[in-house]
């Protein structure tokens, strides 16, 4: 597969750009009024009201509750299942194990295939093995979902252990390289960077660690799911709905047409919400009872069977010249996974775009754990790799006596350092410029501890934040017009509080020349024209590749309708933009008629057209990643070693802000996330007994409002060329760079290097 | 959860005489504490007494103390004007606790009695002898950085986590019991037990001995007091280390009386006397403090991971200590 892409990516260089499938530059990209504008989102209201129905909340006649019994071991298998106790308990209606579960197909593992989502391809409750602690050893369904928790208390398992492989640090000693990393060799180099390391006159060489993170969205993972013969309906909160209705196809051995999804509501994804067991159990509960199903999560068993963030532990070693450029960027470490799931952590990825450098080593190992397998949570890979090469940046600056920002600019590279691609847009100095200004970076005193007010130290810092931009493949959009000249716009993606409705319809009308009221953006539903999962900041930008693709099928159907008798007649589709409502001469505004008139004219009640995204080579020809300038001032306690962030700014390059309002806001909770992962969160996983110890949001700390500080946003807003509507993606950079600039603060403040995160008080005391 | 019967009590004895009845009844003051460790069966009562709608007066009686009704809210109690003026730690230390919703509902009777937060205790997969006498404690060697420091044993390391508990300890406060043999009052300094063998034994209440009132004396310098609660987030989180402290000062400077105690660091609420003792007559310098804290945890036996705890109470005390003379200045 990767060798196949290399050789795209080759060709994909040499071609021009007007070869390129829809490569004239998006026009909308320079277009303003609606676009970009602070439109309020159009689910706001709905959500307010409590009238937007989520997945476990839809009502079906005759409704079973379910309950997952989790496993107390970490490798083994049962012994013993004794479900009599359960089974007689009031209004229990099943309970299934391994014993009486329906036969499955284990799930295809995410990436193995297109459609392919299963967070791991372990078969789901089909033999007495254990693989994990928490793993699901029985469903009990019931007549209310207190029934179904209380005979779950009821169900008896017994073990036998096997060994299993529950510590970090003993299974790193088999830690090995993965097959690829998402697509990427395991190992990168560019000349002998450890040599050009010892030969530099600057050095840093650093180990950072990183805990687990679990995945602590509002909405708990829930489904309501029902059979009607071989069709399944799932009203799942899900970020991949066709993925979903593909791979549990395969595991019930139906047709994909054969399972509907439905997910118009998604309380918080972040990489969590994706398809684990709790659906497919559901599922097969409800074939076993001829019951439909709700399964709701506790939030304990979210923790449980809801991979999370994994560990990591990092070196980073640079080496620079007198003059500040690097001679050396050895980014390598480990993270845990287990042998079962495919979500490598990819922290070395930022190294590979950065900065410029005469050498580079990038190396990733994995170290497979019997564990949850872990998954995609914000930025995965750029949260955590960032935090250790920004902190070792800060490091050298130090070192060499230069300002963070200025060491910054001497390393800015001219095209992306490892694969010689241009880049397609970055503006990296600009936002650490604008930024700095506007933080008041020039008041910061390099030296350590220099500030204080009463027993607090006060500190600022900074890290560069990146995400890649990426667009799915796979998508399609329908554009529908109906006789009164409004529009619908639909495809299978998702709106999970984001802005993706708002953002589509603003986008919508934008494209075709008319008021917001007179769009509507369909979403949320397999029935749908099929969509791109909700993943990687990818969706606006594949969303919109689609919408382009249909606009045009649109614009040569409404030339073919129009005919003769229209003030367009003779315009082909170069010489016609959208505009009041319908279609209009780009050289002669005069000529003009509306959607509604030229349907009317043909005879029709509506006219739709539907047509696919073309394939994302813009990504191989350009390096297209969005940068951002972290910035944050810290308090640490001198008496009890606590931090309190007390000013974050964020200025941010992600081509075109589509809507400043939504934007805001992803950018602020990719920041606060950050402030998480940062000073606050860690998963307590006991390596005795490779158990989650904290599984609440009691102790497992997530930021608190007193946590989260004034955070002011900004962003270039310069489009990017070569990406629809000249955006970038904004779901992910957020939580970039902001743990490596609150740890440069509290350096800055206190003059300690915490290089293990979280910063909790006891590490500065 | 297992199904359990509920009753409600209107008086003290009625509520008395419905628990007696069953072994394993329980008193429900807001549940806050009490149905969370139902939902993990930690607990499983068969019957719920509620007695959330028992005396919660809050009574400001002539010689300056204050009786306050068992079912009082943590909110109401934080609110009192008179608590507020006269016992600002105790208002201080409520108001850091847990959040306003769960102070809403919790009573100062359920707050007294809450359970530990040790991650083993609350998870029945592992080994404790809090649930299970005998069975062995996995927090001794697993994750113990929020644990005891002081007073614990090798049965167990779990702490007692109230904020509350901590500014009434330092008070002298008394509680008022009612039981199938009578009424009693015993100081809150005593009724919690340090683990030893017996950890799941937390107090010496009879079986069913129900909290009625909670009596803190008069205590005039208790208007120079506060609280000061250390912890992993700036809200909503237990107490790593607390203090709470009401210092009087005589003209000399030095310290004619102090009330000092400390939270999160044993099985119940610690009251500093070793400090206190070596304080009293003093000077207020904060040489001294150090040394009062110094004192008070000399025989702090801390754990792998709650080491720092120990630095954390000496500064913490030293500090707090220090912000009361600078008030006093
Ligand atoms: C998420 C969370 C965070 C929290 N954070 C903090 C914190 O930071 N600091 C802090 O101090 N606390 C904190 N708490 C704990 C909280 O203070 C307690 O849950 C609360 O005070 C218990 O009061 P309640 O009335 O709800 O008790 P209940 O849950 O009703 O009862 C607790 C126990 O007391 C017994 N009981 C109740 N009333 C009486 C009575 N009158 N006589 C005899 N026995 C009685 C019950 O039988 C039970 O055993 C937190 C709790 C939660 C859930």
């Amino acid at each position: 597969m990767s060798i196949i892409q290399d050789a795209v990516k080759t060709a994909v260089r040499f071609v021009p750009d007007r070869w390129l499938p829809g490569a004239s530059p998006d026009p909308l990209r320079e277009k303003h009024g609606l676009l970009g504008a602070p439109i309020s989102r159009v689910d706001g209201p709905l959500k307010v009201a409590g009238q937007a129905r989520f997945a476990a909340e839809v009502p079906m006649e005759g409704l079973a509750y379910a309950t997952l019994v989790h496993s107390t071991i970490a490798r083994g298998h049962i012994t013993s299942l004794d479900t009599s106790k359960a089974e007689a308990a009031p209004g229990v209606v099943l309970v299934m194990t391994h014993e009486n579960a329906p036969r499955m197909n284990a799930p295809a593992m995410f990436m193995s295939r297109p459609d392919a989502v299963g967070a791991s391809d372990l078969p789901v409750m089909q033999n007495r093995d254990i693989h994990w602690n928490g793993e699901p050893v029985a469903l009990v369904l019931a007549e209310t979902q207190e029934q179904a928790d209380h005979a779950a208390t009821l169900v008896k398992v017994e073990y036998e252990s096997a060994t299993a492989v529950t510590d970090f640090q003993a299974a790193k000693l088999a830690a090995h390289h993965p097959q690829s990393i998402l697509g990427e060799p395991p190992l990168f180099e560019i000349g002998d960077a450890e040599k050009e390391l010892n030969e530099a006159h600057h050095r840093v060489d650093l180990v950072f660690r990183t805990p687990r993170h679990n995945h602590n969205a509002i909405e708990l993972h829930g489904a309501t799911v029902r059979w009607d013969g071989d069709e399944l309906t799932v009203h799942d909160a899900t970020q991949m709905l066709n993925g979903t209705a593909g791979t549990l196809a395969e595991i019930f051995g139906i047709n994909p047409d054969q399972v509907h999804v439905s997910s118009p509501y998604v309380g918080g994804g972040f990489g969590g919400k994706a398809l684990w067991n709790h659906q497919i159990l559901a599922a097969a509960a409800s074939r076993l009872s001829g019951r439909p199903v709700r399964i709701v999560l506790s939030r304990e068993s979210v923790f449980r069977i809801v991979g999370g963030r994994t560990t990591t532990e990092q070196r980073v070693a640079l080496g620079a010249e007198r003059n500040g450029s690097l001679r050396a960027l050895i980014h390598t470490g480990t993270v845990a996974m287990t042998e079962h799931n495919n979500c490598p952590e990819q922290f070395t990825f930022p190294a590979r775009h950065l900065y410029a450098s005469k050498s580079f080593r990038l190396e990733q190992s994995v170290a497979d754990m019997d564990m949850m397998a872990n998954t995609f949570m914000r930025a995965p890979g750029e949260s955590v790799g960032t935090f250790a090469l920004e902190c070792a940046l800060d490091e050298l600056a130090e070192q060499m006596e230069l300002d963070p920002i200025e060491l910054r600019r001497r390393i800015e590279p001219e095209k992306d350092p490892t694969s010689n691609n241009p880049f397609s847009s970055r503006y990296l100095l600009q936002c650490f410029e604008q930024g700095g200004e506007r933080f008041g970076w020039n008041r910061r005193d390099p030296k350590p501890g220099a500030r204080r007010e009463g027993e607090w130290l006060v500190g600022l810092g900074c890290a560069t934040g990146t995400y890649p931009y990426h667009r799915m493949p796979g998508g399609s959009a329908r554009i529908r017009i109906e006789a009164d000249g409004s529009a619908v716009v639909s495809t299978a993606v998702h709106e999970m509080g984001m802005g993706t409705a708002t953002v589509q319809a603003q986008a919508a009308a934008a494209r075709l020349g008319l008021p917001l009221e007179k769009v509507r953006f369909d979403y949320g539903d397999t029935s749908l024209p099929k969509g791109v999962l909700a993943g990687g900041s990818t969706q606006t930008a594949s969303i919109s590749a689609a919408v382009i693709a249909a606009n045009d099928e649109l614009v040569k159907e409404l030339i073919r309708l129009a005919g003769n008798d229209s003030p367009l007649a003779g315009l082909g589709a170069d010489k016609l933009e959208a505009r009041d409502e319908g279609l209009a001469s780009v050289d002669e505004p005069g000529r003009h008629e509306t959607y509604a008139s030229i349907l009317a004219r043909a005879g029709r009640d509506h006219l739709e057209v539907e047509a696919a995204a073309p394939p994302p080579l813009e990504m191989m020809k350009y390096s297209m990643h969005s940068t951002a300038a972290q910035f944050a001032e810290v308090r640490v306690n001198s008496v009890t070693g606590e931090v309190r962030v007390c000013r974050m700014l964020g200025s941010f390059d992600c081509g075109r802000i589509l809507n400043a309002k939504t934007a805001t806001s992803q950018f602020r909770g990719g920041m606060i996330m950050g402030i998480g992962l940062a000073l606050t969160e860690e998963t307590l996983f006991d390596p005795r007994s490779g158990r989650i110890m904290n599984p609440s949001l009691a102790e497992y700390h997530v930021p608190v409002h007193m946590d989260v500080p004034e955070i002011e946003v900004m962003w270039t807003d310069i489009p990017d060329p070569h990406a629809p509507l000249g955006a970038r993606g904004i779901g992910e950079i957020g939580i970039t760079g902001v743990a490596a600039a609150i740890a440069n603060a509290v350096y800055n403040a206190t003059g300690r290097r915490v290089r293990d995160l979280p910063i909790t008080l006891d590490k500065l005391l | 959860m297992t199904p359990f019967q509920y009753e409600r009590a209107a008086t003290a004895p009625d509520a008395v005489r419905m628990a007696s009845n069953s072994a394993s009844a329980k008193y429900l003051g807001g549940g806050t504490n009490l149905v969370d460790l139902m939902r993990e069966t930690i607990e499983t009562p068969e019957r719920l007494v509620d007695v959330s709608g028992l005396s919660r007066t809050i009574e400001t009686r002539p010689d300056g103390s204050l009786l306050i009704g068992a079912a009082a809210t943590n909110t109401a109690l934080a609110s009192d004007l008179t608590v507020r003026r006269d016992f600002p730690l105790l208002a201080r230390a409520i108001l850091a606790g847990a959040s306003g919703q769960i102070r809403n509902m919790a009573t100062v009777g359920g707050n007294i009695l809450q359970r530990t937060r040790c991650a083993y205790f609350y998870d029945d997969a592992a080994r404790c002898n809090k649930r299970e006498p005998g069975a062995g404690c996995d927090a001794l060697d697993g994750f113990n950085r929020i644990h005891a420091i002081l007073g614990a044993s090798p049965a167990c390391v779990a702490t007692h986590p109230s904020d509350m508990c901590v500014a009434l300890v330092a008070l002298d406060a008394v509680v008022h019991l009612e039981g199938a043999n009578g009424t009693r009052r015993i100081p809150l300094a005593d009724l919690h037990r340090l683990p030893e063998g017996r950890p799941d034994i937390e107090t010496v209440l009879q079986p069913h001995e129900l909290i009625t009132a909670v009596e803190i004396p008069a205590l005039s310098f208790a208007r120079r007091s506060t609280y000061r609660k250390v912890r992993d987030r700036a809200s909503y989180a237990f107490a790593l280390v607390s203090v709470g402290a009401a210092l009087d000062l005589s003209e000399d400077g030095s310290v004619r009386d102090i009330r000092l105690a400390l939270g999160g660091v044993a099985h119940k609420p610690w009251r500093a006397l070793k400090a206190e003792d070596a304080l009293r007559g003093q000077p207020a310098t904060e040489a001294n403090f150090r040394a009062a804290a110094e004192a008070e945890l000399t025989d702090a036996a801390p754990l792998r991971d709650n080491a720092f705890k120990v630095e954390l109470a000496r500064r913490t005390i030293t500090a707090v200590l220090s912000e009361l003379k600078g008030d006093a200045a």
